[in-house]
């Protein structure tokens, strides 16, 4: 039988992941850049949390809920903002193909967390194959008060640590935002026609910068989640496979609409997971096709959205696209 | 200069793109009250010197003076803060946005994106004025003339008192176009400064107080339009008195070589681009083609070209012995393969003729690299034919291996040219073929394609300068809204004749 | 805003052509900057002198015999999935599934191997394994290229999504093929008959892989620069306006040069399989499909020039992972110096294209 109440919970905490990343790249997106880096972000923002947490358990003070929390928080976004920095520095001021760039950040990011992930473990000269920070993670795993009390509603709904919801928070205020508002009207703009954006006097380095930016910080997040909540605290070394990857997936599954995300990245986690839960007896093999669902899924629906051609479900016009302004 | 300050004073401004000039120490002023002409050949430099007002190129050198003070514009931000805005001729819209959100785009208002609001002020402007937008209209459901109506409304919205519009009436009917001109009228009294960029002269004659003439970059004078005429505007414009004079020599030996009926061509979104069409094009003659911009030419041109999907009708090749051919639902190659000798020399050279970034020889190669069996290309005829292309046609290209991007536009045309003509064509189609050109290298095209006609080459030119059509067509055509509206013999027609069967069906455009 | 008239610091524009040697002398600057900037890195992370590394580097990439024929075999590997992508670039096509095309080519090898390996003789069955890799490679680079060809999908996500739909392909295959039940692993495929795999030719067992590749270059030189269809495809990737204009089926020139493009990286498949590895993993591309597209990019798609940028990206890796195994660092360091060298070079394209102009005259004009 289909255990649905344990299978929501695992799928949601696999979707948090998916959905920062798609949340962060959709932002990035919608002001023209493709930044392929996301992966590699997402594993600077993990280790970099971890880095912030391992000195500050290592440091032997007394561990303070708050400071356990903010200093891998804080760590993160530095981290996957200077990722952002480097991304936009790249392509933004020195107008490098995006494609080119976006793939040394995520050789170069994914190198630097499992650079770092191995040499914390040096550092440590404890005979364990991997981080655990297990004193951090409780903090991070803190669940509502009434998660336990309230059966199979509280397993659903509020089984999950505090960057979940803030997941779930960041998508739906960006969704608002690329919809509603001033600031993203004109992020729209930019990512659509820089040049009219530019006439219009938008300053297009500005958004350019800052979407991309935040997007590698809100991505950053989804990596920590990763390390600190549903790895327990325990860094190992590729765990985090390639969601980066799957949350690019997820930008273009959701048509570039971060509030679709939110029930798409519990799609995605759930497809992810559906192995476990299909009886398939001793055919194990059936289970690595089912992995492969998502991405199929994917190119399914960017395959129908190029064939409806539909105005407003395409790309950004300018995706993948520098902007110079004397350009003739 | 005047003793009232100008509301605008540009000074010494140079302004070049690699190694083009295309502002040399420009003095330019522009007075509130007035509407100023500015009037020059296309590739004179007058968008170029506006996009530097507006923010979007930077010169290299010189000053601007906004009332008196001097001002550096490095934005469009930056001109709109000076009250400064500017219509583009390409339209400056995002297709995915309504009209509304296109018009607030890049305001800086206090408070909320209230687009409700927005709404109802461009109302407001447009029943001021007399326009018709539907401010929650996407942009890419608009026609021409509504994205247009947009621009100006959006400039309107930004209160702004300097304004330029770049070749406004270019894509315009003439009804509309009146409309256009009442409402500069309307602004002028306002006591708002505007430019209107135009090479047409009898606009210029209609709106304006004053004329700025630029040539090839450069500052020539400015005049009156109360005191000066369409001679002396000329004059100015191409920097000596010219009589046109393009020779016609008498057709011979004329018989229909493409017979065209009944064409009816939709576009992808389902516009009807040419309906109902039907003509002969004739071998040793030039049919010239006339009509306003987008009355269906470039349709016309692709589709018997093999390059454009038709609705309805047919286009039927007729070779010497009388015997005709279908060439509808064939592409170039298969036109080729019918043994039809088709040579096109499209409006966009370096998009669509050429290859911008490829040098003359494989340029050259692009007609001639599928000849032989062998799977690699010979590029020993084509550059042999690139190197006669340069003399015969007198090409100034640093060598064969420059990429013809870095040509000027006359010697892009004529390398152009070259390469369709050198295939022996029977059919050769032109469109805008001097469009951009200097005097001299237009008349070496003149000559070229008298050269074909007299040949026995049936030639087609669509041209936009009716003076051209009138003295080297033989017989013409007008296109009105996709409409064949007439067809006129060359020798004796009338130019305000043409001018009117231009406009006759009720406006240069239908749906 | 105040009207304070103000003049920007520095202006940008857009280079007229810079001669070949100035071009290459700043991508060279920009390698040269590169190598200092990660010697520094490696010297805060192990406190050695930079010449150390540097000498610990090369001798990782050329110190024995041995470790030569490996920094070759890498640069053939590379080489070769960067010459498949090539014609798919030039026609401005990104094709990021180099991953899943040489994956799906490697499959199709294991399964010839796997299946056929004592039922044909080894000629036969090494033919059966070239045409089959390339014919798989080519059938999934194929796929996006159809849709881009036919609706205008957007090829750099499709080709992407596709690495990894090959990936689960590939694992679920091993699990089907583990060898033994339950390890997860398929193994040496036919240790004992060495069905299947490529023999030795030369002094060492990469030495056909090498000289396969070497032949590659120069076939893929010849067919972009002197061939009817590499002409096709460079006008196509220029314009697809001139291309229907002259008469080029642009939907078939996309769909036949991806065939071309994904059958070489098939063919990349097939020299690690039954030429290198005789085994197959999902990581068995190891990222070059990625890798490439720097490599091919680098050498801005020119076949002999990808040689050396092959050369380099390859010795990035040989040689720092002579560092992490020496110092006893992560294997992951050399990626952090790859990522570190591809950003300088990124970063030098930019003073080919543009130039700067100080308005200040105090400012000394940018390279």
């Amino acid at each position: 039988m289909f255990d649905l109440v344990s299978f929501i919970p695992r799928a949601v905490a696999q979707s948090i992941p998916l959905l920062y990343g798609s949340t962060g790249e959709t932002i990035t997106e919608k002001s023209g850049n493709l930044n392929l880096g996301i992966p590699g972000v997402m594993y600077v923002g993990a280790i970099s949390g971890v880095i912030g947490s391992f000195l500050y358990e290592q440091s032997g003070a007394q561990i303070n809920g708050f400071l356990a929390i903010m200093i891998p928080l804080v760590c993160c976004m530095i981290g996957s903002l200077l990722m952002g920095l480097l991304y936009c520095f790249l392509t933004v001021t020195l107008r490098a193909n995006q494609n080119v760039t976006g793939l040394a950040m995520t050789t170069f990011g994914v190198g630097f967390g499992n650079f770092f992930g191995g040499s914390l473990m040096k550092l440590t000269a404890s005979e364990v194959p991997s981080i655990a920070l297990t004193t951090t993670s409780n903090y991070f795993r803190t669940t509502l008060p009434f998660a336990e009390s309230t059966g199979w509603v509280g397993k659903v709904f509020f089984s999950y640590g505090f960057l979940a919801y803030l997941a779930i928070i960041i998508a739906l205020v960006a969704a608002h935002v690329l919809k509603k508002t001033r600031v993203g009207l004109q992020l729209r703009a930019v990512g659509e026609s820089p040049s009219t954006a530019d006439a219009a006097g938008i300053n297009i380095t500005r958004y350019k910068y800052f979407a991309t930016c935040l997007g590698c910080v809100i991505a950053g997040l989804g990596g920590l989640y990763y390390v600190m909540d549903y790895a327990n605290g325990v860094w190992s070394n590729d765990g985090f496979g390639d969601r980066g990857w799957l949350a690019i997936a997820l930008v273009i599954f959701t048509i570039w609409r971060p509030n679709i995300g939110v029930l798409a990245s519990m799609l995605f986690g759930g497809l992810y997971i559906l192995y476990l839960y299909i009886p398939t007896g001793m055919n194990l093999s059936i289970k690595e096709l089912y992995k492969m669902l998502p991405y199929v899924v994917t190119i399914v629906v960017l395959v129908i959205t190029s064939m409806r051609n539909k105005r407003e479900n395409q790309p950004p016009a300018s995706l993948g696209l520098n902007y110079f302004r004397e350009e003739r | 200069m005047s003793s009232n300050t100008a509301a605008v004073r540009m000074r010494n401004i140079t302004k070049t793109f690699g190694t083009t000039v295309a502002n040399h120490d420009v003095n330019l002023d522009i007075r509130r009250g007035e509407i100023l002409a500015l009037l020059g050949e296309n590739g004179s430099g007058k968008t170029t010197l506006m996009n530097m007002l507006s923010g979007i190129y930077y010169p290299d050198s010189g000053q601007i003076f906004i009332d008196g003070q001097e001002v550096s514009i490095s934005s469009p931000r930056e001109a709109f803060e000076y009250g400064i805005g500017m219509i583009h001729q390409h339209f400056k819209l995002v297709d995915v946005l309504t009209a509304a959100e296109n018009i607030v785009l890049g305001l800086k208002e206090e408070g909320r994106l209230n687009l409700a609001a927005a709404s109802e002020r461009i109302r407001k402007i447009c029943d001021a004025y007399g326009f018709e937008v539907n401010p929650d209209q996407k942009i890419y459901d608009m026609s021409v003339s509504q994205k247009q109506t947009v621009e100006i409304v959006k400039v309107l919205y930004r209160g702004a008192d300097i304004l330029i519009l770049d070749e406004p009436t270019a894509v315009l009917t003439p009804q509309e176009t009146d409309k256009l001109f009442a409402v500069l009228r309307n602004m002028k009294k306002d006591n708002k400064a505007i430019v209107i960029i135009t090479h047409k002269l009898h606009e210029v004659e209609d709106i304006s107080d004053r004329v700025a003439v630029l040539r090839r970059g450069e500052y020539v004078g400015e005049m009156i339009t109360k005191e000066t005429n369409a001679q002396e505007m000329t004059n100015m414009m191409v920097g000596r008195a010219v009589s046109l004079n393009i020779d016609r020599p008498e057709p011979k030996d004329v018989k229909d070589r493409i017979r065209i009926e009944g064409l009816s061509v939709k576009s992808e979104d389902g516009i009807q681009k040419l309906k109902d069409v039907s003509f002969a094009i004739r071998s040793g003659e030039i049919l010239g083609i006339a009509g306003i911009s987008g009355s269906g030419q470039k349709e016309l041109l692709e589709a018997i070209a093999g390059l454009q999907p038709v609705e309805a009708g047919s286009i039927s090749y007729v070779d010497d012995s009388g015997k005709a051919v279908e060439m509808i639902g064939k592409d170039p190659l298969a036109i080729q393969g019918l043994g039809v000798s088709l040579s096109f020399v499209p409006e966009d050279r370096l998009g669509m003729g050429l290859v911008g970034s490829m040098d003359l020889t494989d340029n050259m190669m692009l007609r001639s690299y599928r000849k032989g069996r062998s799977g690699f290309t010979d590029r020993k005829t084509p550059k042999a034919l690139a190197q006669k292309v340069v003399e015969d046609l007198e090409v100034v290209t640093p060598g064969l291996t420059t990429p013809v991007r870095r040509l000027s536009g006359g010697n892009v045309q004529k390398v152009l040219v070259g390469r369709e003509i050198a295939s022996a064509p029977t059919v050769l189609l032109t469109a805008y073929a001097v469009r951009g050109l200097d005097i001299n290298s237009s008349y070496t095209i003149y000559n070229l394609l008298n050269e074909q006609k007299k040949k026995g080459v049936a030639v087609v030119y669509v041209g936009e300068d009716l003076d051209v059509l009138l003295e080297l067509c033989d017989r013409i055509l007008v296109l009105c809204g996709g409409q064949v509206s007439g067809i006129v013999n060359g020798p004796g027609a009338v130019k305000e004749e043409i001018g009117l069967m231009m406009t006759k069906l009720g406006g240069g455009r239908s749906e | 805003m105040n009207k304070k008239s103000h003049t920007p610091l520095a202006h940008i524009s857009k280079r007229k052509v810079l001669p070949w040697y100035a071009s290459w002398g700043i991508r060279l600057t920009g390698i040269v900057l590169a190598f200092i900037f990660c010697a520094i890195v490696t010297m805060l992370v192990t406190g050695e002198n930079p010449i150390q590394i540097y000498a610990t580097m090369l001798y990782g990439a050329f110190g024995t015999p041995r470790k030569s024929w490996v920094m070759g075999q890498e640069t053939a590997i590379l080489l070769c999935v960067s010459l498949a992508l090539t014609p798919a670039f030039r026609m401005r096509f990104w094709n990021l599934g180099g991953e899943g095309q040489i994956l799906i080519g490697g499959l199709a090898c294991a399964a010839c191997m796997i299946l056929l390996g004592d039922k044909v003789p080894n000629a036969a069955l090494i033919l059966i394994m070239l045409i089959g890799s390339m014919a798989a490679g080519a059938v999934w680079a194929m796929i996006p290229a159809i849709a881009k060809a036919k609706w205008n999908t957007n090829e750099t996500l499709f080709t992407l999504m596709m690495n990894y739909v090959a990936t689960q392909l590939v694992a679920y295959y091993i699990i089907i093929w583990e060898v033994p039940k339950g390890s997860g692993k398929i193994g040496i495929i036919n240790q004992s008959t060495e069905a299947g795999w490529l023999p030795q030719v030369g002094p060492s067992k990469y030495f056909l892989n090498i000289l396969i590749v070497a032949i590659l270059t120069a076939l893929v030189y010849v067919y972009m620069n002197y061939s009817k269809q590499g002409y096709e495809i460079a006008v196509v990737g220029e314009s697809e306006k001139t291309a229907r204009y002259v008469g080029i089926k642009v939907e078939k020139v996309i769909i036949r040069t991806l065939i071309l493009s994904g059958a070489l990286c098939g063919l990349a498949g097939f020299l690690l399989v039954p030429g290198t590895n005789h085994t197959i993993t999902t990581t068995i591309a190891g990222g070059r499909g990625f890798t490439a597209v720097m490599v091919a990019w680098l050498a801005k798609f020119n076949p002999i020039a990808m040689i050396f940028s092959s050369l380099l990206l390859a010795f990035f890796g040989r040689g720092s992972n002579e560092i992490s195994t020496v110092f006893g660092l992560n294997q992951s360091f050399s990626d952090i110096l790859t990522g570190i060298v591809l950003f300088f070079i990124i970063g030098s394209e930019f003073f080919i294209n543009y130039q700067i102009h100080f308005r200040k005259s105090t400012a000394k004009e940018g390279k």
